[in-house]
């Protein structure tokens, strides 16, 4: 299973530079479990000490907010694209 | 990072503060950033503790405008652009201080800020100058009319490529106070809340100077001068209660540290209003936070005729219920039906026509007070953010129509004539 990934510059600095990965996992949460197991310095950006998404990073499942799907808990499938997204303000 | 932004040189005089992270404290060195790159939390600018302050006479004699503010703005050096932004008039409003039942009300009456009638034109202000510090050419945004509307205008008699991105849906005359400046602008299929995101990534990608995304931190510091010029206006005190409308969460949060900063620096005395929040109830995720407490902001798909605060997932949503209720203060949110009836009874009262954000905050108030939140010897300050005449289709059909006559003196006098 490969689910791709993107991250924004600023969190590709913690991944040698790359800002789209390869991940595996049947939920967001995996996916996100196996990028932090390979990208040390990424984990902890990524999700708390508890493993739950932080506040102000937002997760998107191909273009939708996965806080609408469940979030870490969402399904993801093979094809799949997670675009992560620190959270913005409006206007 | 691929870039299409040609520097300009920046203007020797101007330099843009520091930034701190508001989530980690981290320090970052002054750039066109917005995200803390250790914890990914909003960055903001740093100040230096020790800086010369101006006293009420040094301010009351400076220009009317948000500059006379400008030791509490994020630069070093003087302001270049858009020197003329801010200061507009408080409104004293008796009529709405009955209807509301307290003491005295007042209007900061943002519909007529220059150039382009919303308080957008404040941040706007701040983040075109950011710019400038920081040799961009290029700014953008997105937004849900009024941004546009102002970053359109502002870039417009600055001589700067503008980028805006905005909902599909946006309100005509929105759309046409923006492609008028003949600025690029994209529609964007989805809500506002899909505009952002897709800004999120231009910033990242094109290192243009997206005034809410990258220039952020310092953008949303030219919302505390709404708080600096009701002090100011009020003869150099505070009001005891001021109700505002909440998008992304912001400008709430900017009064409280407005409200804060000229308390600490003695320039007023006194206890620091209670602020409230309002939003329309077909998106209220700030309000829904604030009445359920927590820290986490429920994500809502919005569904409301007041597009200017239609975000369903406003970022700075926590801080702006934390900011709300350390102040003493409350929420509320209203249906689009008493939002333009709100509209008829602010303009009836203060004769301020205001879009539908003043109609979401004029018709809070009402509910505060009626639920007892606002108190017979309040003194209370409504931030009316942005002009009727953006929003008329919203009201337009709710108001009677005018008789029509033959150009004859009877006709006239039968209307006069008491029914």
């Amino acid at each position: 299973m490969s689910i791709t990934v993107n991250l924004p510059s600023v969190l590709a600095a913690h991944a040698g530079g790359v800002r789209s990965l390869q991940a595996s996992g049947r939920t967001l949460g995996d996916a996100v479990a196996d990028v932090a197991a390979r990208y040390p310095a990424l984990g902890p950006r990524l999700r708390d000490k508890d493993g739950n998404p932080y506040p102000f990073v937002v997760f998107y499942v191909n273009d939708e907010d996965v806080r609408f799907r469940g979030g870490f808990a969402a399904p993801v499938r093979d094809g799949d694209e997670v675009t992560v997204i620190p959270a913005i303000a409006g206007g | 990072m691929t870039s299409t932004t040609t520097p300009i040189s920046s203007p020797a005089s101007l330099s843009a503060r520091p930034l701190r992270c508001r989530n980690c404290g981290a320090e970052h060195a002054a750039a066109p950033v917005s995200i803390c790159e250790q914890c990914l939390g909003p960055l903001d600018p740093r100040y230096e503790p020790g800086r010369r302050l101006p006293d009420r006479k040094a301010i009351a004699a400076r220009a009317p405008s948000l500059w006379r503010y400008r030791e509490w703005l994020p630069f070093d050096g003087d302001p270049v652009l858009s020197l003329d932004t801010g200061f507009t008039p408080l409104v004293e409003a008796p009529a709405l201080a009955r209807r509301l039942g307290v003491a005295r009300a007042w209007v900061k009456n943002d519909t007529v800020s220059h150039p382009s009638l919303s308080f957008k034109d404040r941040v706007v202000a701040v983040a075109v100058n950011a710019a400038a510090a920081f040799g961009l050419d290029t700014i953008g945004c997105a937004s849900t009319g009024n941004l546009a509307n102002a970053v359109a205008a502002h870039a417009a008699r600055a001589g700067l490529k503008a980028w805006i991105f905005i909902p599909e849906n946006l309100e005509m005359p929105k759309v046409i106070a923006t492609t008028v400046y003949a600025p690029r602008m994209v529609r964007v299929r989805g809500t506002y809340d899909d505009v952002n995101r897709l800004c999120a990534q231009l910033a990242d990608r094109f290192g243009w100077g997206i005034v809410n995304v990258n220039l952020r931190g310092y953008y949303g510091e030219g919302s505390k001068t709404v708080a600096y010029e009701i002090m100011e206006q009020l003869g150099w005190r505070l009001p005891t209660a001021v109700v505002a409308p909440m998008a992304g969460g912001s400008l709430v949060t900017k009064l409280r540290k407005g409200f804060g900063e000229f308390q600490d620096a003695g320039l007023v005395h006194g206890v620091l209003p209670r602020l409230y929040g309002a939003q329309p109830s077909g998106c209220a995720p700030i309000v829904r936070l604030v009445e359920r407490g927590g820290t986490r902001i429920e994500p809502e798909v919005p569904d409301t005729i007041c597009r200017s605060l239609a975000i369903g997932n406003p970022a700075d949503g926590p801080f702006a219920a934390r900011a709300l209720l350390e102040s003493g203060g409350w929420a509320a949110a209203v249906s689009d039906a008493e939002l333009v009836q709100a509209i008829r009874f602010l303009a009836e009262d203060s004769g301020v026509f205001a879009e539908t954000a003043g109609g979401v905050t004029a018709a809070a108030a009402l509910a505060l007070a009626r639920a007892g939140r606002l108190r017979p010897d309040d003194e209370v300050v409504l931030c009316i953010t942005g002009h009727g005449l953006k929003t008329v289709e919203a009201v337009g059909g709710a108001l009677p129509q005018a008789p029509l006559i033959g150009p004859r003196l009877q006709e006239v006098a039968a209307l006069v004539q008491p029914v």
